[in-house]
């Protein structure tokens, strides 16, 4: 049984497609008309809160490779809430998707992260700069095939690294990555940890050299 | 009554004569005594620091409550926190505009090796930028622990040949 809301939209925008979702309503909407869907949300429907705008990788050669996902919710009512997706255009290595700070000023910051993470190029931003990572920082940190570790780059001020010999490395994982542990545990065991600890910095796992050498 | 006071001069036997003692030792008490920190607050680790500097803690009865955020009038930068890619360069900066001697406290893991941040934005250690002096264990130490890194510190800099440093500068 669709939702009221998913009804109403489909009346107005008939290319929307519901979403599966496990809680609230979710729909899918092409990209060219994201923009009106979510002016008649926040005009007519209420959805006058952006919570969240994010997107999704959906891995090296998918198609779409990239979804952004919009969350709003309704202040005048109470736990009303949706979340609009939309695949992105353009390329793999620049895909593209409509700006939304003019309908939210708060989305401002929001597609800058996307941008800084992703990759996102939104048409229409006033100030497309990168948010987290700085200026100049050759990847995308949250693509699919970007690893945790990192890749060796230069740190951000070249002098810097002239003086101290010191790069942007792969951070050695040693074990982790560091997750954390679910279940009817204790808090001292559900700590994020390295679950392999058979290996260190020190000790090499097999076949490996050490991460670090370390001066006696 | 009030008398004038007639001592115009140093007075021997008030005084008690003279104290004779090495420079290093006189050195080294004063720089031990009023160690100024540069607070490099940069995580939850410096919550831990401000607990240090208040009342129940209180880093003053070492001589090093005088938090100086200027890093020309600072002694001893304490990095409290995580060291990021994107903050590095500037703890590098602000190191190199502390004037000699100088010290560095590395408070907590993440800034002793990264800790559990093994990502792509964090600085694995700030020891790969700035020389560090003490490391602090801890994910955030407590209070008593950067005492006790202050404290060894302090003993460190109770050995340096400070004076032979000062001749040879």
């Amino acid at each position: 049984m669709a939702d009221a809301l998913v009804t109403a939209l489909q009346g107005r925008f008939p290319s929307i497609t519901e979403r599966a979702s496990a809680d609230h309503p979710a729909v899918n909407v092409p990209l060219d008309e994201i923009v009106a869907v979510l002016r008649y949300l926040r005009d007519e429907q209420g959805f006058d809160l952006l919570m969240d705008l994010t997107a999704i990788d959906w891995s090296e050669g998918a198609s779409p490779r990239f979804t952004v996902v919009y969350h709003l919710l309704s202040t005048a009512r109470p736990g009303s809430y949706v979340r609009v997706a939309a695949a992105c255009a353009g390329t793999e290595a620049e895909p593209t998707a409509p700006s939304i700070v003019s309908l939210w000023p708060g989305a401002n910051w929001h597609e800058r992260e996307c941008f800084d993470m992703f990759g996102i190029k939104f048409d229409g931003h006033p100030d497309l700069r990168r948010i987290l990572m700085w200026d100049g920082y050759p990847y995308h940190p949250l693509r699919k095939e970007f690893p945790l570790a990192g890749i060796e780059t230069a740190l951000p001020v070249a002098d810097i690294e002239e003086e101290t010999g010191t790069r942007v490395v792969a951070a050695p994982m040693a074990g982790g990555p560091f997750v954390a542990s679910t279940g009817e545990i204790n808090l001292t065991e559900a700590e994020p940890r390295a679950k392999d600890q058979s290996w260190s910095d020190r000790a090499a796992q097999p076949g490996q050299t050490p991460l670090r050498q370390v001066k006696e | 009554m009030v008398t004038a006071n007639t001592e115009l001069g140093y007075n021997s036997k008030v005084e008690g004569g003279v104290i004779v003692s090495r420079a290093d030792a006189a050195i080294n008490w004063i720089r031990t005594n009023s160690m100024w920190p540069m607070p490099m607050g940069l995580a939850c680790c410096a919550i831990e620091l401000m607990a240090v500097g208040g009342a129940r803690f209180d880093i003053s009865r070492f001589g090093a409550e005088v938090m100086r955020f200027s890093p020309r009038q600072s002694d001893c930068m304490i990095v409290a926190g995580t060291v990021t890619y994107k903050m590095a360069p500037q703890v590098r900066r602000i190191y190199d505009q502390m004037a000699a001697p100088k010290w560095v406290i590395a408070m907590g893991a993440c800034a002793s090796s990264g800790g559990m941040y093994r990502s792509y934005a964090t600085l694995q250690g700030v020891d790969r930028i700035i020389p560090v002096d003490v490391y602090v264990s801890g994910c955030p130490p407590r209070p008593e622990a950067l005492l006790d890194a202050l404290m060894k510190l302090q003993a460190k800099v109770r050995r340096e040949p400070s004076a032979r440093r000062l001749l040879s500068a």
